[in-house]
C-alpha cells in the first residue's frame, strides 16, 4: 500500500517531522532499510552525518555520549532527539566530567554545540575539555582513511571486564570525524585551534538575565523560559529542524546543560520540600523534549537530584527523560571503607532506558557497574 | 495486538465490549506496551480512535504498530485515527501565539484551571459525521498518558474533571470506551498521583496493572499484569474478579504465563 511505503523510505523514526510543513522529510532517525548504514551511502535520501550511527536494533541515529563504555550501556550510544538525564553525585566531582566528554566528543565529530550553564562562563567550559588521544604518527594528517591505521594505542588500558571483553582495540588515528566514539586524555585539555575550528552557542544565565526583565507568560521560571527560547532560536535559525532546506550539510546540536534545577537557575525545588514552581523544571523538560523530537540535536543535562526533597519530583523529572543515568560517589560516605568497593571511585546507576520504536529496549544484563577515575581516564567497570 | 492479551481478558476485535472505561496502570516498570496493545486492538476492531499521544511521538507509535500489524498513517488518511501528538504540538504552542484555544493551551497559563480546550478537541475528533456513513464501530479515545498533565501544571482535579467530561461524552453518550494510562509513584509520595489513580480506579470497569517484579530485574520475566474486572456490566455476574500473570516483552508480542511458570524456569 501506498501509505506502506512511504513510512518505509526514511520517513521513519521517532517524530521527526518538522514543526513547519517541508516536503522533504528531514528525519533524524533512519529506518534501518536495505540500504541505510553507517557509512556514506549514496542510495539513502538522508546523507550520514558525521559522528553519528544508526543503532543496531531499531535503526535509530545514534551519537556517541563520549565515554564508548557508557555508549555500550546505553545500547550503542545517545539517540538522536532525546535527553540524557545525569544525576548527579553529591559533591559535584563526576558529573562534570561526563559533561565534558560529551561537548568534547562533540567537537571532535564537528557537531555544533550549545552549553548552558548557570554557574560557569560556557567558554571557561570549553577551555577545559580534555583532550583526545592521538596515534603520534597521525597527528598531522587529517585524511579520513582511517581504517589502513591499525596500530592501537599502548597505553589505553579500557578495562571492560565483563564478558564484553572483545571490545576492539579502536585506532586512536586522526582526528576525522568517521569514527564513533574516542578517547580520551583527562589530563590533558583540550587543543586550541580544535576549539576554534568548532562552532559553539553559550548561554550562560547571569549575563541573559541582565538584559530583560520582562514578566512572561506561564510558571516557567524565567532561567528557564530564557534558555527555552535560546535553543529555540538556535534551532530554527541554524535549521536543525529542517526549516531551512538550503543548508547542505545536515549536522546534529549537542545541548548541554549543567545543574539544571539548582537555586542558581532561580528554581527553588532544591531548596523547600512544597515549593512555588514546582512545575517548572517539569515543563521545561516537556517542552525540551518536544523542541528535541522535532531537531538533530541531543541533550545532556546534569541534574542535582539529591538536593531535590520531593520524591515526587524525581519521580516526575525521571518520567519525562529519556534516559536517565545516577552517579553515586563514595566520598564520604560508609562505602568509602568498604573493601568491596576498594578500586572504585563510585556507582553508576542506569535508571531508565528509553523504548523507542520499540517494545523492547536494551538493556543490560550487567546491573552493578562502578567507575573510577584515573589519571587519564574514566572508566566504567562491572 | 497481542493475542495472548486478549485471550486473557476474553475478547476479540469483533467482540469488543462498549461503554467501558480501562484504566493503564504501571508501577515500577513501563506500561506503554498496553497502550500499544489497545490501540492496534481498536485499530483493528474498525473503531475510530481519537488518540491524545502525550509522551511520545507520532513515529514512535505507527512503527511499534507496524510490527503489531496496524498503520497508523493509513488510518489517519482514512479518518480513522485522529491523533494530537503532545511533544510536537508543545512547541507549537509555547513559542507561537495561537488565536484560538489550542488544546494544549493549558502550556501556556501559570495555573490551569480546566482541560477544557482539550475536551472540545475530543468531542470534535470524536463526534459523528452525518456526511460519512456509519463506516466506524464506535468511538474510543486513548490517553498516553495522564500523569504527564500532572507535570505539567494541571491539578488532578481538573485531570479528574477532563476524564469525567469524556466519558459522559464518550461512554455513555456516543456508546464508546475509553483507556487512559496513569503511572504508580508507589513510594515517592505523589499525592496528586495516587489521588488521579485512586479516584480512576473507582470509575473503571477494567484495570491492567503492569508491575516490575518484585525480586527486581530479571531478563526472562519482564514484570507482573494483574486483571481487574470491575463493575461487570450484567448484573447476574461475578462482582470482581482479578488475575495475575506474568509477561516477556518481546519484539513483536508480549508472552504471558502463569507466575512462575516463565519458559525460563521450566
Amino acid at each position: 500500500m501506498a501509505a506502506v511505503e512511504t513510512c518505509g523510505t526514511g520517513a521513519g523514526g521517532t517524530g521527526f517531522m518538522a514543526a513547519a510543513t517541508s516536503k522533504n522529510n528531514v528525519t533524524g532517525f533512519q529506518r534501518k532499510g536495505p540500504r541505510a548504514g553507517g557509512t556514506d551511502s549514496s542510495g539513502s535520501r538522508l546523507v550520514s552525518i558525521a559522528g553519528t550511527r544508526p543503532s543496531v536494533r531499531n535503526g535509530q541515529l545514534l551519537v556517541s555520549t563520549g565515554l564508548p563504555a557508557l555508549d555500550q550501556l546505553l545500547g550503542g550510544g545517545l539517540a538522536v532527539g532525546t535527553v540524557l538525564l545525569i544525576e548527579e553525585d553529591k559533591y559535584n566531582i563526576y558529573s562534570p566530567l561526563l559533561f565534558k566528554y560529551f561537548l568534547a566528543e562533540g567537537i571532535i565529530s564537528r557537531h555544533t554545540l550549545l552549553v548552558a550553564s548557570a554557574k560557569e562562563d560556557p567558554a571557561d567550559i570549553l577551555q577545559e575539555l580534555p583532550a583526545p588521544f592521538l596515534d603520534d604518527n597521525c597527528k598531522k594528517e587529517f585524511d579520513e582513511d582511517t581504517c589502513n591505521h591499525k596500530t592501537p594505542e599502548p597505553n589505553i588500558e579500557m578495562k571492560i571486564a565483563w564478558r564484553y571483553q572483545l571490545l576492539p582495540k579502536m585506532e586512536a588515528g586522526p582526528v576525522s570525524s568517521s569514527r564513533f566514539g574516542h578517547y580520551y586524555d583527562v589530563s590533558k585539555r583540550i587543543p586550541q585551534e580544535l576549539l576554534e575550528a568548532s562552532k559553539w552557542h553559550g548561554f550562560f544565565l547571569p549575563e541573559k538575565l541582565s538584559l530583560s526583565l520582562k514578566v512572561e507568560h506561564c510558571s516557567l521560571t524565567h532561567g528557564y523560559l530564557k534558555l527555552l527560547n535560546f535553543i529555540q532560536s538556535i534551532i530554527y535559525e541554524e535549521g536543525f529542524d529542517g526549516s531551512n532546506p538550503q543548508k547542505k550539510q545536515k549536522n546534529i546540536l549537542r545541548i548541554g546543560i549543567q545543574n539544571l534545577g539548582s537555586p542558581l537557575w532561580g528554581d527553588d525545588i532544591c531548596c523547600t520540600e512544597n515549593c512555588n514552581n514546582s512545575h517548572s523544571l517539569t515543563k521545561f523538560l516537556y517542552v525540551l523534549r518536544g523542541l528535541l523530537r522535532t531537531s538533530l540535536s541531543a541533550c545532556v543535562i546534569t541534574v542535582p537530584s539529591h538536593l531535590i526533597q520531593n520524591k515526587a519530583v524525581i519521580a516526575r523529572v525521571t518520567n519525562l527523560s529519556d534516559t536517565v543515568v545516577g552517579l553515586e560517589s563514595f566520598i564520604g560516605s560508609e562505602k568509602e571503607t568498604n573493601p568491596l568497593y576498594k578500586d572504585y571511585h563510585g556507582l553508576i546507576h542506569i535508571r531508565q532506558i528509553p523504548r523507542l520504536n520499540n517494545l523492547t529496549c536494551d538493556v543490560s544484563d550487567v546491573k552493578d557497574l562502578g567507575f573510577k577515575l584515573k589519571r587519564k581516564q574514566f572508566t566504567i567497570e562491572h | 495486538m497481542f493475542p495472548e492479551l486478549n485471550n486473557l481478558l476474553n475478547t476479540t476485535p469483533d467482540r469488543a465490549e462498549q461503554g467501558k472505561l480501562t484504566l493503564l496502570c504501571d508501577a515500577k516498570t513501563d506500561g506503554s506496551f498496553l497502550v500499544h496493545h489497545f490501540l492496534s486492538f481498536y485499530l483493528r476492531a474498525n473503531c475510530k480512535v481519537c488518540f491524545v499521544a502525550l509522551i511520545q511521538s507520532f513515529s514512535h507509535y505507527n512503527i511499534v504498530g507496524q510490527k503489531l500489524g496496524v498503520s497508523l498513517t493509513t488510518a489517519r488518511e482514512r479518518g480513522q485515527l485522529v491523533l494530537l501528538e503532545g511533544l510536537k504540538s508543545s512547541v507549537d504552542v509555547f513559542f507561537r501565539a495561537q488565536e484560538e484555544p489550542h488544546p494544549l493551551q493549558f502550556l501556556r497559563e501559570a495555573n490551569a484551571e480546566t482541560l477544557q480546550p482539550l475536551y472540545e478537541f475530543v468531542q470534535e475528533a470524536l463526534k459523528p459525521v452525518d456526511s460519512e456513513e456509519a463506516v466506524w464501530r464506535y468511538p474510543v479515545l486513548l490517553v498516553d498518558d495522564l500523569s504527564v498533565l500532572l507535570s505539567l501544571g494541571v491539578g488532578a482535579v481538573a485531570v479528574l474533571d477532563f476524564v469525567h467530561y469524556c466519558r459522559a461524552t464518550v461512554c455513555w453518550k456516543l456508546k464508546g470506551s475509553m483507556v487512559a494510562l496513569v503511572h504508580d509513584t508507589g513510594d515517592a509520595e505523589d499525592e496528586e498521583n495516587d489521588i488521579l489513580l485512586n479516584g480512576l480506579s473507582h470509575q473503571s470497569h477494567l484495570i491492567l496493572r503492569a508491575e516490575g517484579l518484585v525480586t527486581g530485574f530479571c531478563r526472562d520475566v519482564h514484570g507482573q499484569l494483574t486483571i481487574l474486572w470491575r463493575r461487570p456490566l450484567q448484573p447476574t455476574a461475578q462482582r470482581e474478579q482479578s488475575l495475575t500473570y506474568q509477561y516477556k516483552i518481546q519484539d513483536k508480542n508480549v508472552s504471558f504465563f502463569a507466575r512462575g511458570m516463565s519458559p525460563a524456569v521450566l
